[in-house]
């Protein structure tokens, strides 16, 4: 799993001697929106090449026109919105640009194939996946059923889905997110195409499972030779799973090289600039141990969701399990784990949005557990939430300085006295204070999420709550807004909760931190103490399993020659 | 890496997402729709200013006259001027159509708010409107309007029950997604009052639904009133209503066939440019329709 040992075995060198190994040739494709040639380009001039058994990563953040590559590429674009007006794609020397739908749609299947992001919308919910599958085989062979089992069970084999059988008839509910992005996979890679287009196929995924899926897709290019283009915002699955790296932006191309080559060397800005963002595994430096007063403390808190049944007896899901956390004055508490661990379920009872089953929250001193709504108002100010996705935490139709206002104005503050503080307070998170008459629509999301960090603060909180704040956010922006809570935190002193599952965000802006798995905590303890001497195995997994951990991204070297630089 | 740059300021500051009306005149369908639509209300608004005759007068010597320059559409078999009814006709279908979709949306707004938040309250609020759904809505009409005697208000009444029920479902709808959102969770977590949540968070988002819904009540409206007229358990008979007008001439039928033709017409007209604006409404309004059209 080493990348570095990974690519120095599959050297970049022989990339201009082989022509004939090239599976898709793509030559200065100019994607533009509308038929006429004057319209905006979405992709502007690209060209890129993805040779036999090699895996072209496109990096790119949002809107750089790494999907739109992808779309072109399978013939997929939205008719008549967005055309490709310039260039040409070759699929082992075939045009694609200029084939019919009819062909495109036998090579779809037979020549290249894709797998998304989101394997349960890829999938038809009605249909049991092995019958998905065999629609694929039914279409594009003239096998008889037997045969067509018998393929579709060995696919699943090399998949390494358990209980194959049982599996084939399943209805895509049943299985795991990881077990349907392999499906998907198998139902890809059934007939054997040349070429494998993955778009963000782990992106949804725990990281755990990512890099299962990522040993999958290496394992059977490995096998079947196929040429894979693998389009991601993550530099950490990149430098698990490339060979060469594309990167883009605007619809530009920025810069192509050997993954070792880009990783060490880039040679563009953008590029060094979108390494440098990429939070180190590596914790900051602690900082000193602190006195100060504790204002938050969680005290054995659990959360049961009881289903209850007709008949029979109900079902009960214990999503928090006796969580005990404390956090003080001007200090980061990250909750980190995968999906379902309950992380944000603690969050939420903490912030009081759900009610906790059992235990105890003690705000400021102030037990707030089990008091009533009513009794709890006074309380709310002194904990703020913000949330993951900022383009649903604003209301669309309230103007940025109204929803910042809000609180301050349920406080008894006047309303002018609240807008004005409103305008100091976009001041703070670094947007010009003119914003308060503008809409959320107008602002990106890195913005919106400033702006909700305002709407936080504007109630003077003890405890900010983040519930995968920066998830959602493209890593440079990720990078600014990290650092604004910093910088929050060091003026304001005020105490952080910080859940997320990116254990690279965890180890750049967290004093201590606590692991959870099925609504339990395994480990907790300093963000130095856990994230590098993991006594735990679950964390230790989480660690291992963590993309790109073999490298210092920001500065450009493996982690491995940083530690041996500096002994 | 540079903060990201502010959006132009010179971009109109505009509130996405509120209803607006350019959709009526969207195509040529829709356009015509919308203008015949607005003849009639016109039409009908200005009847005692228009109408040639007294549409109530009876005069026994002029029955069932023919179209003349008199009497343009001719007379009823009362001697009363057709033309003049038709015009009146129209306010009557009009008035209980545009009230009775207000009065709906008004009520069912309130019950679908409260029972989209108490979960309590929702069981019984909805197990009501369940019943009241249960009921064929033309024979809780007839009931309403025996039990206490035609008038205007006891056949607006009567049409308006049993389109609550609908109208809450679907406010409750939306309300149970919005409330979801985490922009009503912040609201939550910035101390607002319920009822500051429920005005300012949760019923704007269902302001493009019921406008949408209110075409589809208006209509309905205006064809149950004629339904209940038609069936004499409307508005009093002397009353011009486009199904007063219908129920009498059905007896004159295959004498004088337009004594049914010209308020049918009228009905008919109202109807199907009220439920094509609707249409073009839900497509203004609804993005996802939009999606669908691939446009």
């Amino acid at each position: 799993m080493d990348s570095g040992l990974a690519t120095s075995s599959r050297p970049g060198m022989t990339e201009r001697i082989d022509v004939s190994n090239i599976i898709l040739d793509i030559n200065n494709l100019v994607v533009s929106v509308g038929k006429k040639p004057g319209g905006p380009k979405i992709i502007d001039d690209i060209s890129i090449q993805v040779r036999e058994r090699e895996t072209l990563c496109l990096v790119g953040e949002s809107g750089s026109g790494k999907s739109v590559t992808s779309l072109t590429t399978m013939g997929l674009l939205p008719k008549g919105t967005l055309v490709p007006t310039a260039g040409s794609i070759r699929l082992v020397g075939e045009e694609l640009l200029a084939a019919t739908d009819r062909r495109l749609r036998q090579l779809r299947a037979t020549q290249m194939a894709m797998i998304f992001q989101e394997p349960m919308t890829a999938l038809n919910p009605v249909v049991p996946v092995g019958r998905q599958i065999d629609e694929v085989l039914r279409a594009h062979t003239s096998l008889d059923a037997k045969a067509r089992k018998k393929r579709i069970l060995d696919m699943m084999e090399q998949v390494h889905l358990p209980q194959v059988e049982r599996i084939f008839a399943s209805y895509p509910h049943r299985l795991s997110g990881g077990q349907r992005q392999r499906i998907m996979i198998a139902m890809a890679l059934v007939l054997e195409p040349k070429l494998l287009i993955a778009d963000e196929p782990t992106t949804a995924l725990d990281v755990t499972t990512q890099k299962q899926i990522l040993t999958l897709i290496r394992e059977l290019q490995r096998d079947h030779g196929t040429a894979v283009l693998f389009i991601t915002h993550d530099m950490g699955v990149v430098a698990e799973i490339a060979d060469r790296v594309a990167v883009m932006r605007q619809g530009r191309l920025v810069e192509t090289g050997p993954l070792d080559t880009v990783l060490r060397n880039p040679t563009m800005e953008y590029t060094r600039n979108l390494l440098s963002a990429v939070p180190s595994l590596v914790p900051r430096a602690a900082r000193p141990e602190t006195k100060e007063p504790v204002v938050l403390e969680a005290n054995e808190l659990s959360k049961v969701y009881k289903e209850r049944a007709f008949f029979g007896k109900g079902r009960e899901v214990v999503a928090a399990d006796k969580v005990t956390l404390t956090l003080r004055k001007g200090r980061t508490l990250g909750i980190v784990g995968e999906s379902g661990s309950g992380k944000s379920t603690v969050a939420r009872c903490i912030v009081r949005l759900i009610d906790p089953t059992s235990g105890g929250v003690r705000l400021a001193g102030r037990e707030i557990a089990d008091i009533s709504r009513r009794l709890l108002q006074p309380h709310r100010q002194k904990i703020q939430i913000v949330f993951q996705d900022p383009y649903r935490s604003l209301n669309p139709r309230v103007t940025v300085g109204e929803s910042i206002a809000e609180g301050p104005i349920n406080y008894g503050v006047a309303h002018t006295k609240a807008m004005k503080r409103a305008r100091e307070l976009l001041e703070l998170v670094g947007l010009p204070a003119d914003a308060v008459s503008r809409y959320p629509h107008q602002f990106s999301g890195g913005q919106r999420q400033r702006i909700a960090i305002a709407r936080a603060l504007a109630l003077d909180p003890d405890v900010l709550v983040a519930d995968e704040a920066v998830s959602a956010l493209d890593v440079s922006v990720q990078a600014q807004v990290l650092d604004l809570l910093d910088e929050i935190q060091t003026r304001l002193g005020i105490a952080i909760l910080f859940i997320t599952h990116d254990l690279r965000v965890a180890a750049q802006i967290c004093d201590e931190v606590v692991v959870m798995q099925h609504g339990r905590v395994v480990e907790q303890g300093p963000a130095a103490e856990v994230l590098t001497h993991p006594k735990q195995a679950y964390t230790r997994a989480l660690l291992d399993a963590a993309p790109g951990r073999g490298w210092d991204f920001a500065n450009f070297r493996p982690v491995a020659e940083g530690v041996g630089a500096t002994l | 890496m540079s903060v990201e740059t502010l959006p132009q300021s010179s971009i109109p500051i505009t509130s996405p997402l509120r209803p607006r009306f350019g959709f009526l005149t969207s195509t040529p369908i829709i356009a015509t729709a919308t203008v015949l639509l607005a003849l009639i209300v016109l039409v009908s608004i200005l009847a005692p200013l228009i109408a040639p005759h007294d549409p109530i007068q009876l005069s026994p010597s002029q029955r069932l006259k023919p179209s003349s320059a008199q009497f343009l559409l001719g007379t009823d078999a009362y001697g009363r001027d057709l033309a003049s009814r038709v015009l009146y006709g129209g306010r009557i279908s009009l008035l209980i159509g545009i009230g009775s979709a207000i009065l709906s949306i008004v009520i069912g707004l309130a019950i679908g708010l409260v029972s989209g938040f108490f979960k309590l309250v929702d069981a019984v609020l909805m197990r009501v409107m369940d019943g009241l759904m249960a009921m064929p809505s033309i024979l809780l009409a007839i009931a309403v309007v025996s039990l206490s005697g035609a008038s205007l208000w006891t056949v607006l009444i009567a049409i308006t029950i049993p389109e609550i029920p609908r109208v809450a479902r679907l406010v409750r709808s939306v309300v149970l997604s919005a409330r979801e959102e985490p922009y009503v969770e912040a609201a939550i977590s910035v101390g607002s009052s319920l009822p500051k949540i429920m005005w300012r968070h949760l019923m704007p988002n269902t302001v493009a639904p019921l406008i949408v819904q209110g075409t589809y009540i208006c209509a309905s409206a205006i064809l149950t009133e004629a339904i209940l007229s038609f069936l004499g358990a409307g508005i009093s008979p002397e009353t011009p209503t486009w199904g007063n007008i219908m129920a009498e001439g059905r007896q004159y039928f295959q004498i004088k066939p337009s004594l049914i033709f010209w308020p049918g017409l009228l009905l008919s007209i109202a109807i199907l440019s009220i439920n094509l604006i609707g249409d073009a409404a839900r497509d203004a309004l609804d993005p996802r329709m939009k999606q669908r059209e691939g446009k």
